[in-house]
């Protein structure tokens, strides 16, 4: 209460600015767009998450007792829809990106802020349009929408889902765009390409993606709908068309889709390993370069989904080929991390935490994509919890807790506040602990056999389950608490300085949080990224006062 | 930061926007993002292409057979029709760049009234193709396919392939057109007002190369539905 009454007086920032419901429906300011998003995103991703813990409390026993095979079939569906539509592919680009890349390359603003705003209007579009669909009856074609199941024989609600996605597609398409413009046109005098942030670099490799990507699953998803509609014949074997042109559309997007994902998250494991190991990172144009080359390998190996669906073996063998190459630039990246470590004088705060488990089950879920990547491998694994497991190693292991890591560290920016330090740490330690619990299991579950989407198993595979549904209690838990101390921080918080982990990038260097222009005077670099050798730690500035 | 020496230099244009160091970097912007925009959208129109290249290689003569049902003059007039409208969004750009309000306003109604008679002469020829039951879904009927060309061994359904294509490609252009007309209604509003000159012509140009970009599509859509092969067939 004594902290309320003494700043009174309080400076002006892009919070407290304007009040009331309009000026934050109305905002165009890049800040309050992302904490917009920051607010659907997370509705979305606890909806999407009961829907998880559902699918692992049917899986509790061997037989289908909980929900009805019908039933099942939507909560998978819609979990997958959810997930990644609602919550993964703009989960960092639309809150941390939007909110830190005029930040990071000293710009007032995105350059067309009111195209930033239709975005997320875009995106709460397709998100009411999704909550009728599911309301009404659901979906029950996974969230791959294949033909001739979505087109043909699904009797749900397959069209209104995919004109959600088409909608929420835009929605990203907008995003993407406005960061590759920004880059490109609006960053401040000084600030070359080789000196943004690497943070920078994944969001504009990502923007690629969406800009290239996203329309393809525009106009698969249009005809699927056309088809399913109007019976026009383009997917359905029984008139002529053909299934496998739908997955290979379909994957043209969905699989560089895993890169929207994953690219942002490391970007973020960057900025926060070279700020608690104070150094300057290892390689700095690698891992430039590596963002880049990810996006570009990333759209030539969409056909690895399509091993056993009877493609041409030697399409197959280049496929298999093209996917290990992706192994490389991702390679350099975790070896650059470990290198920027080496030698480096590491704190172990709740942000640098995340990071190390960003690394570990990174490493694990991109070793395992080398095992699908392999022909002999992917037919015997293909449609088991294998295949689950993996990537759920890159989405969740990888992107989320990316995403949890940068929430952690930019907090003090985006709030003013600090977080609770010691309950970051445990919610940390929590997400890892029962991560791995939760999917583990299914790499074992999967090598012996059990396939996916099904809600019923086998007796013998029980014990196996039962861990990976204790496990995702556990992952609830750990997903829960930082939502609760954030929201407790926002008031009862340590007020945060400028600049609280000494660390180094222009959005340190505005005011926490920022006025609604970010900075009073546009900055002049005159310095490269990562200068951690002349900048104070801030136990050196306390010493110094 | 109004004025700054960099604003004051462009004559306090009050089309800046406030995060924009000068117009210079706003136009700059404008135009890179809308050639970005541009960049999905051939994207969007390139998984039909894709789509249409498979099946052309695959049911080569259902496609001839069909594409010779479509009626040639009809469609190269409209072609005609749609590359002028070309001609009239590039000299309406000029226009706006010489701050020449009638003439622009004049040009940008004569482009719609192009761009409104190609989706007239569209929908006259869907309406035809209706009514020979060429239309999936409605009825689609290859029975005076086969009648015209009885020695092809034509397969009803990969003809039905073709036609779902057509119609796919021609609606979204023309969705697309549609999208351009409205576009063009609000710009001759802001044209009628002034709101363009010299110093400020972003929306005109950006808005003509989307329409240029929609005549590019139709420009290959033409050929490839029209033209696959006007010989005698089999």
């Amino acid at each position: 209460m004594a902290t309320a009454i003494t700043i009174p007086a309080e400076r002006e920032h892009y919070l407290n600015k304007e009040h009331g419901i309009s000026s934050w429906l109305l905002t165009t300011d890049h800040k309050r767009i992302a904490l917009l998003y920051l607010l659907s995103i997370t509705f979305f991703f606890f909806i999407g998450g009961f829907f998880a813990l559902l699918i692992r409390l049917e899986l509790l026993t061997p037989a289908g007792d909980l929900v009805q095979a019908d039933t099942y079939n939507k909560l998978f569906s819609m979990h997958g829809q959810v997930m990644v539509f609602f919550f993964l592919i703009p989960s960092i680009p639309a809150v941390l990106g939007n909110f830190l890349v005029p930040l990071m390359i000293g710009a007032k603003d995105l350059a067309f802020p009111k195209i930033n705003l239709l975005s997320w209007y875009l995106y709460v579009i397709a998100g009411i349009m999704m909550l009728h669909a599911m309301i009404t009856g659901g979906v029950d074609t996974g969230w791959t929408f294949y033909t001739p199941l979505s087109t043909a024989f699904s009797n749900t609600h397959v069209i209104e889902a995919g004109l959600s996605i088409f909608v929420a597609g835009f929605s990203s398409i907008f995003t993407g765009l406005n960061f590759v413009v920004t880059i490109h046109r609006m960053r401040a005098p000084g600030m070359t390409w080789s000196r943004m942030p690497l943070f920078i670099w994944a969001h504009y490799a990502t923007s690629i993606i969406q800009l290239l990507g996203t329309p393809v699953l525009a106009i698969t998803l249009v005809l699927v709908v056309l088809e399913r509609a109007f019976h026009l014949c383009i997917f359905d074997s029984t008139c002529g068309g053909d299934p496998l042109l739908f997955q290979h559309l379909f994957w043209f997007y969905s699989h560089p889709a895993v890169y929207i994902m994953i690219l942002p998250s490391m970007g973020v494991v960057t900025e926060i390993i070279t700020c608690f190991s104070r150094k300057r990172v290892f390689g700095y144009k690698f891992i430039a370069l590596a963002s880049i080359s990810i996006a570009v390998f990333g759209f030539l190996v969409w056909a690895h989904h399509m091993f056993v669906a009877g493609m041409s073996v030697y399409a197959a063998l280049a496929f298999s080929l093209l996917s290990y190459s992706v192994a490389v630039p991702s390679a350099i990246k975790v070896f650059n991390w470990t290198a920027t470590m080496y030698k480096g004088s590491i704190s172990y705060s709740t942000p640098m935490l995340y990071a190390f488990g960003f690394i570990g089950l990174f490493t694990m879920g991109g070793m395992t994509g080398l095992f699908l990547a392999s022909l002999g491998i992917d037919v015997h694994v293909t449609d088991t919890y294998f295949v689950v497991a993996h990537f759920h190693y890159i989405m969740v292991g990888g992107a989320v807790m990316g995403y949890l890591g940068g929430m952690h560290f930019w907090w003090p920016k985006i709030s003013g506040r600090m977080y609770p330090e010691g309950w970051g740490r445990l919610a940390a330690l929590i997400v890892f602990i029962g991560f791995n619990l939760t999917f583990f299991p299914q790499f074992i579950l999967g090598y012996l056999g059990m396939p996916r989407r099904y809600w019923q198993y086998p007796p013998e595979f029980q014990v196996l389950n039962v861990l990976s549904t204790a496990g995702s209690t556990i992952l609830a838990v750990g997903y829960v608490l930082p939502m609760v101390y954030f929201l407790w921080s926002m008031r009862y918080g340590k007020i945060a300085s400028d600049n609280p982990w000494g660390a180094a990038g222009l959005e340190w260097k505005a005011s926490s949080p920022p006025t609604t222009f970010n900075f009073d005077e546009t900055p002049v670099v005159t310095w490269e990224a990562y200068n951690y050798d002349e900048i104070p730690t801030p136990e050196e500035v306390a010493v110094e006062r | 930061m109004s004025d700054s020496p960099a604003t004051m230099e462009h004559g306090h244009s009050p089309a800046l926007r406030h995060h924009f160091v000068d117009v210079e970097q706003q136009r700059n912007a404008a135009s890179l993002g809308m050639w970005l925009f541009l960049a999905t959208e051939i994207m969007f129109f390139g998984g039909m292409f894709c789509a249409y290249l498979i099946y052309r290689v695959s049911y080569f003569k259902e496609f001839a057979a069909g594409s010779q049902s479509l009626q040639l003059e009809v469609g190269a007039a409209n072609t005609v029709v749609l590359i002028c409208s070309s001609l009239t969004v590039a000299l309406g750009v000029r226009a706006a760049q010489m701050g020449k309000r009638r003439l622009l306003v004049m040009l940008l109604l004569l482009t719609m009234l192009f761009g409104l008679t190609f989706l007239g002469v569209k929908a006259y020829e869907w309406h035809r193709e209706y009514k020979e039951h060429h239309v999936p879904g409605f009825g689609f009927d290859a029975k005076n396919l086969i009648e015209e060309h009885p020695n092809l061994g034509i397969d009803p359904q990969h003809a039905q392939v073709f036609y779902s294509l057509y119609f796919a490609m021609t609606g979204m252009h023309a969705i697309h057109m549609i999208i351009g007309v409205g576009l063009f209604t609000w710009l001759t509003f802001m044209a009628w007002r002034g709101d363009y000159g010299p110093e400020y012509y972003t929306p005109v140009e950006n808005a003509g190369l989307y329409w240029h970009f929609v005549d590019i599509i139709w420009i290959y859509l033409f050929p490839l539905l029209y033209l696959i092969d006007r010989k005698p067939l089999g």
